[in-house]
């Protein structure tokens, strides 16, 4: 979809309205297929409700959960300090307009200023490249699955299994509170900070493309089918359908650590981003990432 | 909403009346006003019932709540206040909010405001509010505790 050169504001507008509006097609197709196989009744009835009120968001145009989440933004390309204006400007009007429940609160406080900004927000990652377009993401995430997070510095002689027991650990002490069935995101490396920063990046990567590195690859399939053989299932009241895709990445680390981040995405994750090139905007729920 | 009301009680402050002997819906919903000032939801999901776990067990004592609405379950404590007062816990699907919402078909009012939109005390008439799953009955049968001592780990 090209559209006219717009202001930047309006940009990120509507990316958080698709976000908040319109559920990524790889997880809605996703979950439509887990809905075939699923033979827990009670399960299936969580992943028809789930289903049924998606369609009905997009269709009257309202967010598909009542918690919109602290909109967490990657700016990538080409761009200049002003964009955290307009960015802040968009998150202000989407709150009015679309509307947001307002989220953000000091945290001491806890005085909620009623416009999702506030010291530090809104929360965004800046990614200089060469290239010659302004790619902008949000991904609103919501508490309910953020508060399920999980750092840990293992010990690099855990190797794959002890990564593999934390993240399945991680999600399965979770239960039913991170509204699965889930998107789970995992980094793996670097310090402490990047690692749970790449836990959350991991959820921007659609879960139908296929991980280029063989041994993630092998370790998001075996993951997968560990969570989804558990039993845990919808909402954490039993089923099969407990994941909709793992998704990980992983950077270079000290040789005497082991970090590795669980951040869980509900079935609701919300992502959408703009391209914006000399030519136009460009929006989509899936980019490259 | 669950300090303000305890906290307002031990005071000797007015609570709200209606709090008695009602179902609570754990929900920070997304409200809208019409120019004449009345409130409509716009979505309205379950949130995470185990962040009220430290205060609801004297919140049903004190309130006899009948019915608790929410998602993911609540703790063992919690779960004795409500097998005390005889008090059930309804599973709704987290996330459904616009069809949630449709099931609260008039907010008759709210309280504390000043707490926030997902905060503050909101009065629902309910129709065809669902669906539901009795997930923790009021003889204390937890089925997230079943499902929880059937987990396969590898």
């Amino acid at each position: 979809m090209i559209k006219l050169p717009e202001p930047v504001e309006d940009v990120v507008y509507n990316i958080i309205r698709l976000a908040n509006t319109k559920l990524p097609e790889d997880i809605g197709w996703a979950m439509e297929a887990a809905s075939g196989w699923e033979q827990n009744q009670i399960a299936y009835t969580q992943l028809g409700a789930i289903m049924d009120n998606v369609k009905k968001a997009e269709h009257i145009g309202r967010p598909m959960c009542q918690d919109t989440g602290i909109p967490v933004f990657y700016v990538k390309g080409r761009f200049d300090s002003s964009i955290g204006k307009a960015i802040a400007k968009a998150v202000e009007r989407a709150t009015k307009e679309i509307p947001l429940r307002p989220n953000t609160v000091d945290p001491i406080t806890r005085e909620n200023c009623g416009s999702n900004l506030g010291p530090g927000m809104p929360i965004i990652h800046y990614i200089p490249t060469d290239d010659d377009f302004t790619q902008i993401t949000v991904l609103p995430k919501g508490a309910g699955s953020e508060n399920m997070t999980r750092l840990a510095m293992l010990n690099p002689a855990d190797g794959i299994e002890g990564v593999k027991k934390f993240i399945i650990d991680s999600v399965l002490d979770a239960g039913g509170r991170p509204c699965p069935p889930t998107i789970v995101g995992v980094g793996i490396g670097g310090t402490s900070d990047v690692c749970v920063a790449m836990a959350k990046e991991a959820l921007l990567i659609p879960i139908d493309v296929e991980n280029p590195d063989p041994v993630l690859r092998q370790m998001e399939e075996d993951i997968f089918v560990a969570l989804n053989s558990s039993g845990l299932g919808p909402m954490g009241l039993g089923g099969s359908t407990t994941a909709l895709g793992v998704r990980i990445k992983k950077c270079a680390c000290h040789t005497a650590s082991l970090p590795v981040a669980v951040n869980i995405g509900c079935w609701a994750t919300r992502r959408a981003s703009a391209k914006i090139t000399d030519n136009g905007v460009e929006y989509s729920q899936g980019v490259k990432f | 909403m669950h300090i303000r009301a305890l906290k307002y009680l031990d005071e000797g402050k007015e609570v709200p009346a209606d709090i008695e002997g009602s179902v609570l819906f754990h929900c920070g919903p997304i409200m809208a006003q019409r120019d004449d000032g009345s409130w409509y939801v716009v979505a309205a999901g379950p949130t995470t019932s185990a962040r009220m776990n430290k205060l609801e067990p004297e919140f049903i004592r004190r309130f006899h709540i009948r019915a608790i609405i929410g998602k993911g379950g609540m703790s063992k404590d919690t779960v004795d206040a409500m097998k005390e007062c005889g008090c059930v816990y309804l599973a709704a699907t987290g996330g459904a909010a616009i069809s949630l919402a449709e099931g609260l078909n008039r907010c008759s009012g709210n309280d504390w405001l000043d707490l926030g939109m997902a905060e503050a005390l909101w009065r629902f008439d309910t129709n065809k509010f669902g669906p539901l799953i009795v997930a923790i009955d009021a003889d204390g049968n937890s089925l997230y505790e079943k499902v929880n001592a059937s987990l396969v780990r590898p």
